[in-house]
């Protein structure tokens, strides 16, 4: 099995509240996807975009129609079969070191402190002990969880643990963060208050952020463009700019600003969100999502039933 | 301390049921001590068998087999329950075999290991091996497989390496479960070296409990080797539990 670590002494990026990280340039170009599995999926369909640096992009569109897909396209984890994705001109290959990524769970390592969770991603790029402790008591900093580094996840709370892993995501400073319904599982007073947050991190880090909403409002709120996707396969149906100024609060959800560009995308969103149409997306979100490697290896075993030696067992259909 | 003495009271309640029973059929059957000793005289001939120094060079055979079995067939097993869990391909080719090395009684194959390793320490480590590595190996891939993919791909997305998804977030996940087989290895390790024992052996708790039994006719002797093996493996097991409340008490 390969053996390789990390380089032990890679170049390390400066600490992050200094110097403030060159912003990245997104360019998404006729980027198109397609599962082939026991049944083939279209799910992007020529998805153009193109991000500036600093801009926050929000996706939003009916269940399945790709947007977690194309965040993970964005990040390099699920390759396009068509098209490119360019960071500052430098094409995506793979999981990449400019990418934050921040799931709709916090995804966070049981048997491991926030501390040593934040400290995940340095650890893998083989950072010295010393620099891990202190770029994680920055970041917890940053967070507001420093009292909180000993606790374990299981010990914290819905929203703590969501704190955790942005923390961990942007341990590495990337250039941009991708942000995949993060705060879907939080109530709705909680919610508010991490976009709130959202937008001080962004405004201290100086990263792109790009994210996957279900929520109108919080898109508007949060969002310099609001980037409407249609049904399976996804294609941009609309792109809405919403020119609110920054900082914004949480008293400008309430403006009438905010409910004439909502409503805007609700008519955008209207047109795809048939019934029907729904419902067969609904029953195939399920096979979307998670990355290629792990999909296949998972494919037959479910959590908790071990297929195990059992000759019967039908042949892998991938 | 109140919880302390909750755990051990019914412990020592039962073995006082347990040896007051046997002090019993023993008076009511009559049985001479060469059939059935009472539990008065198996703790004397427990006690003088170690006072004089003839349990001690026995056990520690025992010993020595038990834990370096344990350890290689353990080590095998996770090594080869990892590959097992990664890669279908080696699940298919490997698993007829595994399942026939299972299958077969290792009682049967025991006078065939001594035959080919000699009757010293190499055969008994070669049984305890071949019967811990199953429950390890089987317990690692199904630990490993039922590992959340969610995780994998958090992982993957901060660009570990094989060897890191192993080491970082596979095996910790999976370690419940790994130590739940490591747990029952441990015991059938007691029962390889054993078996390996009786299948040909210079020393060891299991050849002096044939050689109690049968040159020496010393019944409460077999008796007391007996004991010293249960509470060998006892103490074993225990340890091991211990092991595991550390590592995973805390999730």
């Amino acid at each position: 099995m390969a053996t390789q670590e990390g380089p032990a002494t890679g170049a390390p990026p400066p600490a992050l509240t200094h110097v403030p990280v060159p912003p990245a340039g997104i360019s998404v170009d006729g980027v198109s996807l397609t599962f082939r599995g026991a049944r083939t999926t279209h799910v992007l369909d020529g998805i153009d975009l193109a991000i500036r640096p600093r801009e926050v992009v929000a996706l939003i569109g009916p269940n399945g129609c790709g947007k977690s897909t194309l965040l993970r396209v964005l990040g390099g984890l699920i390759p396009a079969d068509e098209g490119a994705v360019t960071i500052d001109g430098e094409p995506v290959t793979g999981p990449d070191p400019r990418v934050g990524l921040v799931f709709q769970e916090p995804r966070l390592l049981a048997w491991r402190s926030a501390e040593d969770n934040v400290c995940f991603p340095l650890e893998l790029a083989g950072w010295s002990k010393t620099r891990q402790a202190a770029r994680a008591e920055d970041l917890l900093g940053l967070v507001g969880l420093r009292e909180f580094a000993g606790a374990r996840p299981t010990t914290l709370s819905g929203g703590t643990r969501q704190r955790v892993s942005i923390a961990r995501a942007l341990a590495l400073e990337p250039s941009l963060l991708l942000l995949d319904e993060p705060f879907s599982a939080l109530d709705a007073l909680t919610r508010e208050r991490f976009n709130v947050e959202l937008l001080r991190l962004w405004d201290r880090t100086g990263t792109t952020i790009v994210l996957v909403t279900h929520s109108i409002p919080e898109a508007v709120f949060l969002a310099d463009r609001v980037v409407v996707l249609s049904p399976r396969p996804g294609r941009v149906v609309a792109d809405i700019p919403v020119e609110l100024p920054r900082p914004r609060r949480v008293a400008d959800l309430d403006s009438a600003f905010v409910s004439h560009v909502a409503a805007e995308v609700r008519t955008h969103l209207v047109d795809t969100t048939d019934d029907s149409i729904a419902m067969e997306e609904a029953r195939l979100a399920g096979e979307a999502g998670t990355a290629l490697a792990a999909r296949t290896r998972h494919a037959e075993t479910a959590p908790g039933t071990p297929a195990w030696f059992d000759p019967f067992r039908p042949e892998d259909e991938v | 301390m109140k919880r302390g003495a909750g755990i051990v009271m019914p412990v020592v309640a039962s073995l006082v049921v347990f040896v007051l029973g046997w002090q019993l059929v023993v008076v009511v059957t009559g049985y001479p001590p060469f059939i059935l000793p009472g539990p008065y005289t198996v703790l004397e001939r427990f006690a003088t068998a170690w006072a004089d120094g003839t349990m001690w060079p026995h056990t520690q055979t025992t010993l020595v087999e038990v834990l370096l079995g344990f350890a290689i067939g353990a080590t095998i097993g996770l090594v080869t329950g990892i590959g097992l869990a990664r890669s279908h391909l080696a699940e298919r080719l490997l698993s007829p075999y595994l399942v026939a090395a299972q299958a077969t009684p290792v009682l049967v194959l025991a006078p065939l290991i001594v035959l080919w390793f000699g009757s010293g320490l190499a055969s008994k480590l070669v049984i305890c091996t071949l019967i811990v590595f199953f429950p390890v190996a089987v317990a690692t891939m199904v630990g490993i497989r039922s590992v959340d993919p969610r995780l994998l791909e958090m992982a993957s997305s901060f660009r570990a390496t094989n060897w890191q998804t192993i080491t970082r977030v596979e095996v910790p996940a999976a370690l419940p479960a790994i130590l739940g087989g490591l747990r029952v290895g441990i015991t059938l390790a007691v029962i390889g070296a054993i078996v390996g024992e009786w299948a040909g052996g210079e020393s060891g708790l299991g050849v002096l409990i044939n050689i109690a039994r049968g040159s020496l006719f010393d019944i409460p002797l077999m008796f007391a080797a007996l004991l010293t093996l249960a509470l060998v493996g006892v103490a074993l097991y225990l340890v091991m539990v211990l092991v595991e409340r550390r590592l995973v008490g805390e999730r």
